[in-house]
């Protein structure tokens, strides 16, 4: 069940503003030389308070996505298909964990990092705030949500950070296998009938634009960027990142046989990039603000399972202290005849 | 078993072999089908990406059965055909196992309930005369032990955790045992089926799976219900209501969009 005992502020040290400095200064010497920081290295309170948001919302975007996911799981259209679908949902919890795992070595517990999500206070990836209204969804979200995110997650697994950099390399190994099964999804929707094409190009009309904003904000109005490209937690801006994924995602969409629905896409071949039209950021401020399709849902369906399930946790718990000295579970033990 | 033996067992017919596959068959699905439902919605992570592995092993298992009685009708189903294709006065899933999940207590009773005679079931079934279904039994039991283990170690936490969820258990235990008999009670194909060296003498069955629920009620401090008198025949195609609204949701799609694939 859930740590409770993490929540200690780092011990506030009085320390003269020269020893700081000189503190801070072999920080990021460290930082520079590319050494990995660990959890009982000394750390400037604003890394840690950068870290502790940043894996945070990564864990709880994991356990939110399970939800517009999970939508599908009993109509997948094949039991293959549902098998990778359950598969997928499930790896999408194992990354919380793995990330709660890791928020907790900077001293907070998983326990306190549900409530700030269950109060609203904390943020999730925007992008699981849209509905998945069809199964081409399932593919889109793998194809392009997974996509943008393996993006933002390889350059994570060299972070500064040493826990979340090497959560982050099992994360992203997984993701690449969803993002080729969201693809393969898409690919027997766009060779099908044209039923089937049309809910395929109607799910990339849906999510390409949110899949673009998943980056962030463009760089001259992201507040955290600077800070966290020095401290090596960030190692490439939002806009960098952003590109990257139109330069690979576009020809993917051209084999599809689709149509990134954004008039103003053109290939510059000066620069050898493709050229997107501009994002509409009052859509993201506003599902960011709260306000979008199913921020509200998603919460809601969070809360419920955690209400619902509040019995359970604490019969577990009062069964573990009541046999804290007593033996294992027998009928757990007596599996084997 | 010796071949002098085996030869003069009496052969089953195509028919009768079709129809217990797909008892095993539809129970495991059906039962994957609604553990799969809590995805995303468990008390707690841990109990999400568990319940999610019982419910892949389960699908993984009707996958299997469903191919090899497709194989055996020798009509061209495969296990899609046979998912997706058939109502629900078709499906010949234990009735136990289309119980909606209500809350946690309840699904973790069903799943014990039924825990229990698969994994009974799937050891028996690995020493089968058809080589096929000994074989994926093989696999399956050993998956069937895992998932006894959870359901029967959370069934004793709740039973023996606090005031609340002994009453939750309780109660579950007490509205899930009707459905139990239909599991130990031999119909005609049971027994015909274990005449052929098929499947196992049901009495055994029966023998087993009690005294290994009655070890863990025991532990749970929860009292062994009275036996019931109601007879279900899921496994006859006569199923409870709850059966329709599954297999509605588990089958929209293909049938919204027939003739294509996914």
């Amino acid at each position: 069940m859930y740590t409770q005992a993490l929540d200690s502020a780092g011990a506030a040290e009085p320390q003269g503003n020269v020893a700081e400095a000189a503190r801070l200064e072999r920080f990021q010497a460290r930082i520079d030389r590319d050494e990995k920081i660990e959890p009982k290295d000394w750390m400037p309170e604003e890394y840690r308070r950068a870290l502790i948001r940043q894996i945070a919302q990564h864990a709880h975007s994991e356990v939110v996505g399970m939800l517009p996911e999970g939508n599908w799981i009993t109509r997948a259209p094949s039991l293959r298909r549902k098998v990778v679908l359950i598969a997928k949902v499930q790896d999408e919890g194992g990354h919380g964990m793995y990330l709660y795992s890791a928020a907790e070595t900077l001293g907070v517990s998983r326990a306190t990092l549900i409530e700030q999500l269950l109060a609203g206070q904390a943020k999730y990836s925007s992008i699981f705030n849209y509905p998945t209204l069809t199964w081409a969804d399932i593919g889109a979200i793998g194809w392009l949500v997974d996509g943008a995110a393996i993006m933002n997650q390889i350059p994570l697994c060299r972070c500064s950070y040493g826990p979340y950099a090497r959560a982050m390399v099992r994360i992203c190994k997984e993701e690449s296998f969803h993002q080729r099964q969201g693809y393969e999804l898409m690919l027997a929707l766009a060779r099908g009938s044209a039923a089937q094409r049309a809910m395929a190009q109607e799910a990339l009309n849906r999510w390409w634009w949110p899949s673009l904003m998943m980056f962030g904000p463009s760089d001259a109005h992201s507040v955290h960027t600077a800070q966290s490209l020095r401290w090596k937690i960030k190692r490439f801006s939002n806009d960098e990142l952003r590109q990257k994924f139109i330069d690979v995602t576009v020809p993917q969409a051209q084999y599809l046989g689709l149509t990134v629905p954004d008039p103003e896409l053109r290939w510059d071949e000066a620069a050898q990039h493709y050229r997107a039209g501009p994002i509409d950021w009052s859509e993201f401020q506003a599902v960011l603000a709260g306000e979008g399709p199913c921020n509200r849902e998603r919460l809601a369906a969070r809360r419920e399972a955690h209400e619902a399930g509040r019995w359970v946790r604490e019969a577990a718990a009062a069964y573990a202290d009541k046999h804290r000295t007593a033996r294992p579970c027998q009928a757990a033990e007596e599996g084997g005849t | 078993m010796s071949a002098a033996i085996a030869a003069e067992r009496p052969h089953a017919t195509v028919e009768e072999r079709f129809e217990y596959m797909l008892r095993l068959a539809d129970t495991s699905l059906v039962a994957g089908q609604r553990l799969a439902e809590w995805l995303g919605h468990g008390p707690a992570l841990e109990e999400d990406l568990a319940l999610g592995n019982i419910a892949l092993d389960l699908i993984g298992q009707a996958r299997l059965l469903l191919a090899l009685a497709g194989r055996i009708e020798g009509r061209g189903r495969d296990e899609d055909a046979l998912a997706f294709w058939r109502d629900a006065g078709q499906f010949r899933n234990v009735s136990l196992a289309e119980q909606p999940n209500g809350d946690f207590g309840q699904t973790i009773v069903r799943q014990c309930l039924l825990d229990a005679w698969q994994l009974e079931t799937y050891v028996s079934l690995a020493g089968s005369l058809d080589a096929e279904l000994a074989d994926i039994a093989k696999k399956a039991a050993k998956e069937c032990r895992y998932h006894w283990r959870y359901s029967s170690g959370w069934l004793v936490r709740l039973g023996d955790g606090t005031e609340e969820s002994h009453r939750r258990v309780g109660a579950a235990v007490q509205d899930l045992w009707r459905f139990t008999d239909e599991l130990l009670t031999p119909d005609a194909l049971d027994a015909r089926m274990a005449e052929c060296g098929i499947a196992p003498p049901p009495a055994a069955v029966r023998e087993r799976w009690e005294r290994r629920v009655a070890g863990v009620l025991e532990e749970a401090r929860l009292p062994w219900p009275a036996r019931p008198h109601y007879p279900w025949h899921g496994k006859r195609g006569v199923h409870t209501e709850a059966l329709g609204h599954l297999l509605a949701t588990l089958q929209h799609l293909p049938r919204t969009y027939p003739g294509v694939s996914w």
